[in-house]
């Protein structure tokens, strides 16, 4: 196999063990995001695919090349680091060819590519800026920009947007993800945003207490979250405590639902918790005709936003949001009974 | 209480400061450059006056010839100052901050150490009776003892050991502020660790190694004690001649007249390193 592969990897810091047994395959020209909350080792794994740090257990490869004991300056790598680190000392032009510099490649050739870089970038004319002349975003970029300029394999990025105001944020990720598909080069993003992981990911990769939780298209890890951690921190999610009462049914109090996916397996009489995304969930005013897979509540809010409405229903105790759009409006209001419908097909079974 | 006065509140806040310069600074100065431009009287003794008398004595050989010795053993002082403090401290910022604590404590501590005392612990120390010459005839690399100091060597080593101190403090704020990954970057882009450390770590903190190497020139410049202790007469700086002729010879015209050439040395390195040296790219 020739992409990036992970087999095994634990990093301990002392008695603190960072990053525990990673078992992980890339394919080569993949975007791949780690995705989880603060400390959870997803920056430890990035650097030890950088070669910052050692792993304690465990090898890395790229391209059927062993890494793991390839100094960093070895390893034809390109980051972005979250502090941007962009030389203080040097010109914008020259902190863009510095690894060519170091290379010794020419000057004209260094000038042509930093030309070249920055028109990629689209920040043209800038090469003889300082540092301290340029705005967040386009430090960014710069910084991109010197990651890229010896067409390393592997490209990291270390929280690459969290330095940037919000509305810059969301641009940059899908500028960032355009430019990743047109080179088409591996590329390893770290951050705690699941919009930004979500938006820009070929394969997203959710970590917590230095273990991975789970790993899959965007998609898959939002549609069959493996527990209720991932599930919480992909989108937002209506969990119920349930039990199952047949291999495809669960018990909600004292309804009845047939449920499409499972999370492992679960026998009769087993406590576990009923999942549902808030777009897949339907509100009928209780007077309406009762449909099949469905809970009764009572509205206890509802927040109209414009694009989105948001219908917050108190189910004996639990509560379960409901988000239409406005064409779907169910014509209910704060205090109506009305019943949940929660399609097979939308329920999900996660251990309790 | 800043800036909430106005103008007049700006101005009052700087009277303390400016009496403590004018009474300790300006005032002596003065009186130092008229001392140096007086002239002798029938009697022997000096009057106010303008004569370059003093100042074309300095203008032969033997005193130019000390004045470029001394700027260059200060200069040379700060060099080596530096090549001690600075991997020293670049490796106290990489230790966790307990240990970087005990070891500026420490030594700061030794800044409380005077010249005096160093001057006479390295005499003792590379004297033939109780210096280090034992320790090479015990390793077998010296067949009997020997003095080391005075010599030119020694006044060097006691005025390094003075300058350490000086720099690793002087150094340390920029080390230890600086973003480390900065040389982490240099290191994804390509650079082994010592090209790394040429093409990163030294340009980032070239303005704190300036200033430094210039704070060292200048303290040494003023040292005394050591040359003459440990050093011959001819490794004496400007400086102890100073001495000499305002304490010995009672001439202190003369004496007022070297100081003049010596801050004159002082300033011009101060300018031309901040002219030439410290300019930060824009």
């Amino acid at each position: 196999m020739s992409g990036l592969i992970i087999e095994g990897v634990t990093k301990k810091f002392g008695t603190l063990t960072a990053v525990e047994d990673v078992n992980l395959e890339f394919t080569a020209g993949e975007m791949i995001c780690f995705l989880g909350p603060s400390g959870c080792g997803k920056t430890t794994l990035l650097r030890m695919i950088a070669g910052l740090e050692e792993p304690t257990d465990g090898a890395i490869r790229f391209d059927g090349r062993d890494l793991t004991n390839v100094p960093v300056h070895k390893r034809d790598i390109g980051m972005v680091f979250q502090s941007f680190a962009l030389f203080p000392h040097l010109s914008v032009g020259e902190n863009i060819t510095y690894s060519m510099r170091i290379r010794g490649h020419s000057r004209s050739e260094r000038e042509a590519r930093a030309k070249e870089l920055l028109d990629m970038m689209r920040l043209p004319g800038v090469e003889d800026r300082s540092i301290s002349q340029l705005s967040g975003g386009q430090r960014q970029r710069v910084a991109i920009a010197r990651a890229l300029a010896l067409n390393p394999q592997i490209f990291l990025l270390d929280e690459p947007m969290s330095a940037l105001d919000a509305n810059l944020r969301e641009a940059m990720q899908i500028e960032l993800r355009k430019l990743q598909q047109e080179l088409g080069i591996t590329t390893v993003v770290v951050t705690h945003d699941q919009t930004e992981a979500m938006t820009m990911a070929d394969e997203i990769v959710v970590m917590g207490r230095a273990r991975v939780l789970q790993s899959g298209s965007p998609m898959d890890i939002y549609k069959k979250p493996v527990d209720k951690f991932v599930a919480g921190f992909i989108g937002t999610s209506n969990l119920f405590p349930a039990t199952m009462a047949a291999p495809d049914r669960v018990r909600v109090g004292d309804a009845e639902l047939s449920v499409a996916n499972r999370a492992g397996d679960f026998a009769t009489g087993e406590d576990v918790l009923l999942m549902t995304r808030p777009e897949e969930v339907f509100v009928r005013p209780a007077s309406a005709e009762r449909p099949a897979n469905a809970v009764e509540g009572r509205v206890s809010f509802v927040r109209d936003i414009g694009a989105t409405i948001e219908i917050l229903v108190d189910c004996g105790g639990h509560e379960v949001i409901s988000v239409l759009t406005p064409k779907d409006w169910p014509d209910v209001a704060t205090g109506d009974a009305v019943t949940v419908e929660m399609p097979a097909s939308a329920c999900s079974v996660l251990a309790a | 209480m800043n800036g909430q006065g106005g103008t007049l509140g700006r101005v009052l806040d700087l009277v303390p400061s400016s009496v403590m310069i004018g009474v300790f600074f300006v005032v002596p100065f003065v009186l130092i450059l008229l001392t140096s431009f007086s002239v002798e009287t029938e009697t022997g003794d000096y009057a106010l006056g303008f004569s370059l008398a003093h100042f074309e004595r300095f203008a032969t050989w033997f005193y130019i010839e000390r004045a470029l010795f001394s700027a260059g053993l200060c200069a040379l002082i700060a060099l080596l100052s530096l090549l001690i403090a600075f991997p020293f401290t670049y490796l106290l910022t990489r230790f966790g901050p307990r240990t970087q604590t005990l070891w500026l404590i420490y030594i700061l501590a030794q800044l409380s150490l005077s010249e005096v005392l160093i001057a006479f612990s390295w005499q003792i120390l590379l004297s033939r009776t109780g210096g280090v010459a034992n320790i090479l005839v015990w390793v077998g690399l010296a067949e009997k003892s020997f003095a080391m100091a005075p010599s030119a060597g020694a006044v060097l080593a006691a005025l390094v050991y003075l300058a350490v101190p000086f720099s690793v403090l002087l150094l340390y704020p920029a080390i230890s502020r600086m973003d480390k990954a900065l040389t982490e970057a240099s290191r994804t882009l390509g650079a082994s660790p010592l090209r790394s450390f040429f093409t990163v770590v030294i340009p980032v903190t070239r303005p704190a190694i300036i200033s430094s190497g210039v704070t060292i020139f200048v303290l040494t410049l003023g040292a005394i004690i050591v040359p003459q202790v440990l050093g011959k007469p001819e490794h004496w700086t400007l400086s102890v001649l100073i001495t000499d002729q305002a304490i010995f010879n009672f001439n202190m015209p003369f004496a007022s007249a070297l100081a003049v050439v010596l801050l004159i040395i002082s300033a011009s390195v101060i300018f031309a390193v901040s002219k030439f040296g410290g300019g930060r790219r824009t």
